[in-house]
């Protein structure tokens, strides 16, 4: 087998396994998840070690027909960097819904048990779709199929506030995408083909690719959620249940990102120009404020937390101007490397800490922050999961959110555009705001005195902060990975 | 020139579609503001497939295509939002 099919596997094993899981029911479905996970998790290591063996993308056409007439697998560093992401979150998080999900032996299997396993491996399949699509009309197929799958999450209680936020969610993401559809309409109209690769060499600055360009970026910030286009989020992330909320922060809101990323940098390079990039990492830092300050001010610990997802997507689009400022330049790389290593660090961390959010709420029956007196006491590992998430999305040495935000903060510096450094260390102070806030209540003594009993998959959430925090560790030239195939240096 | 007339209306189409799910409250008359949207995407598409302006032949298969996956996609759609909309009445009709 050539390593062509390893991207075809990592989108087929989990697609597959969502249709074949349909008529297996609850129980067959949690076991094919749960065989499926090591699998995919594999095929996404094997992917990531071809692709830094080569030092190139790899490369698939779809039944042998070359673009621009087929379709075509591009996965190149930062396609494979996300694919493992994508592999470890999907499978913590399987291992860990065992919990809430899980139909134990002996027990009638439950609708909502039903619905989880499928929709958990349709979206692996949607994500591992936009990761390795190489052209824009796949690119719309794969957020449809996200959409779809990561909106019944949110409904799963299928209470009157979850359908309410799922519905929001759904228009949003249902403009985003017919925005991105008109986009694409226009750039075929102009290039006459929709391969991000052979796009790259056809469309120029253009008037109709200019605003194919806007109309797409639109989109897909709607789906990203930045702000101002973020008010679906809370209240969709902080209303499903735990396990939901850590694959919809961790993972959905990235795939739209990464669309976003070979759009600015693959198709277009250079030709949105600087005002534009500056624009986007302006909205991304009042995201990162205004985000950080909304997480201050809430009331509920899942909220909270989701305010937090908001602020934290902002920091992604810190090295749009960056990189468009400084064309093929080392400090280009600096920024790429920061904000792709910022979308993993995030996904661990936001993953590790809805799920400590969750075994927290579930154990003391509410989730306000006020009354959460005691849970360090009665929840020791929890909170220290929570802690350790923090430590990433704050930023603090030596995790992998320091690494991502230093060298966000190091290119900002490089590239004179002081401002945005400035925004990131605001950032940090205020994440360290929120983040003590929780903790410094959840250790007072109060009244959950109840006996510290470990409760089920708290280590699976532990694994997954230590791992955003270890990422820190990683040796400077384990970085060079999300560097191979940067579609803005040439294809 | 007819490629020029479906174009316009799919653009008109696009914009009351737009203007519908930007400013209307009710999820029905969203869910069809959407669907007025996507119709005028789709017409566009139609126009620049006649145009064929790509390949440099007289007319492109491939917009067609594309419309019909837009399509089966358009339609999924509303049928999850009426679905999820059903349910949000039943809630409301409980408590």
């Amino acid at each position: 087998m050539s390593a062509g099919m390893l991207p075809v596997l990592a989108v087929m094993l989990p697609a597959l396994g969502m249709v074949v899981s349909l008529p297996l029911g609850a129980r067959g479905a949690e076991r094919l998840t749960l065989a499926l996970a090591p699998l995919g998790l594999a095929v996404a290591v094997a992917i990531a070690v071809v692709v830094y063996g080569d030092s190139a993308p790899i490369r698939h056409d779809l039944g042998h027909w070359a673009p621009p007439l087929g379709l075509a697998f591009r996965v190149d560093g930062l396609s494979a960097a996300m694919m493992v992401t994508a592999a470890v979150v999907i499978g913590a998080t399987a291992f860990f819904a065992r919990g809430q999900f899980g139909t134990a032996q002996g027990t009638a299997e439950t609708r909502r048990a039903f619905a989880f396993w499928p929709l958990l491996l349709a979206i692996w399949g949607a994500t591992n779709l936009t990761l390795a699509a190489n052209d824009l009309f796949t690119f719309y197929v794969a957020l449809e199929l996200l959409t779809f799958a990561a909106m019944p999450m949110v409904a799963l209680d299928g209470k009157r506030e979850t359908l309410e936020a799922a519905l929001r969610y759904l228009m949003f993401a249902l403009l985003g995408s017919v925005l991105y559809l008109l986009g694409v309409a226009l750039m075929y109209g102009a290039a006459g083909t929709l391969d991000v690769v052979v796009l790259a060499s056809r469309v120029g600055g253009s008037y109709p690719v200019l605003l194919a360009a806007a109309l797409m970026t639109a989109g897909l910030l709607a789906k990203t959620a930045l702000l101002p286009l973020h008010l679906w989020l809370p209240p969709a992330h902080a209303g499903a249940p735990a396990a939901a909320s850590a694959v919809l922060s961790a993972l959905v809101v990235k795939g739209s990102f990464v669309i976003l990323l070979r759009l600015w940098f693959g198709v277009l390079p250079g030709i949105p120009g600087p005002m534009a990039a500056q624009i986007l990492a302006g909205l991304g830092a009042a995201a990162i404020l205004l985000g950080s300050v909304a997480a201050l001010a809430q009331e509920r610990l899942k909220l909270l937390v989701a305010y937090s997802t908001v602020a934290q997507i902002g920091y992604l689009f810190l090295m749009f101007p960056l990189i468009a400022s400084m064309p093929g330049t080392e400090t280009a790389a600096k920024a790429w490397t920061g904000g792709v290593v910022q979308a993993v660090a995030h996904a661990f961390a936001k993953a590790a800490m809805f799920l400590a959010v969750g075994l927290m709420a579930a154990r003391l029956g509410h989730d306000r922050i006020r009354d959460i007196a005691g849970a360090g006491r009665a929840l020791p590992v929890p909170m220290i999961t929570f802690g350790l998430a923090g430590l990433t999305l704050m930023g603090v040495p030596p995790s992998g959110g320091f690494a991502a935000k230093w060298l966000l903060l190091a290119a900002a510096i490089e590239a004179g555009q002081w401002w945005w450094a400035l925004v990131i260390l605001c950032g940090g102070l205020l994440t360290g705001g929120y983040v003590y806030r929780v903790v410094s209540v959840g250790l007072r003594t109060g009244e959950a005195p109840q006996p510290a009993r470990g409760a089920e998959g708290q280590g699976i959430a532990l694994v997954l902060a230590i791992v955003s925090v270890l990422l820190g560790f990683l040796p400077l030239g384990a970085f060079g990975l999300v560097q191979i195939g940067r579609l803005d240096l040439g294809p | 020139m007819s490629a020029a007339i479906y174009g316009l209306l799919g653009a008109a189409l696009v914009g009351i579609g737009l203007f519908g799910l930007l400013v209307r409250r009710d999820a029905l008359l969203r869910i069809l503001a959407f669907n007025l949207l996507g119709g005028g995407v789709f017409l566009v598409f139609g126009a620049v497939a006649r145009r064929g302006a790509g390949a440099g032949l007289a007319a492109d298969p491939v917009p067609q295509a594309i419309i019909l996956t837009g399509i089966v996609v358009a339609f999924a759609a509303t049928t999850l939002a009426v679905a999820l909309v059903l349910r949000l009445a039943a809630a409301k009709d409980r408590g």
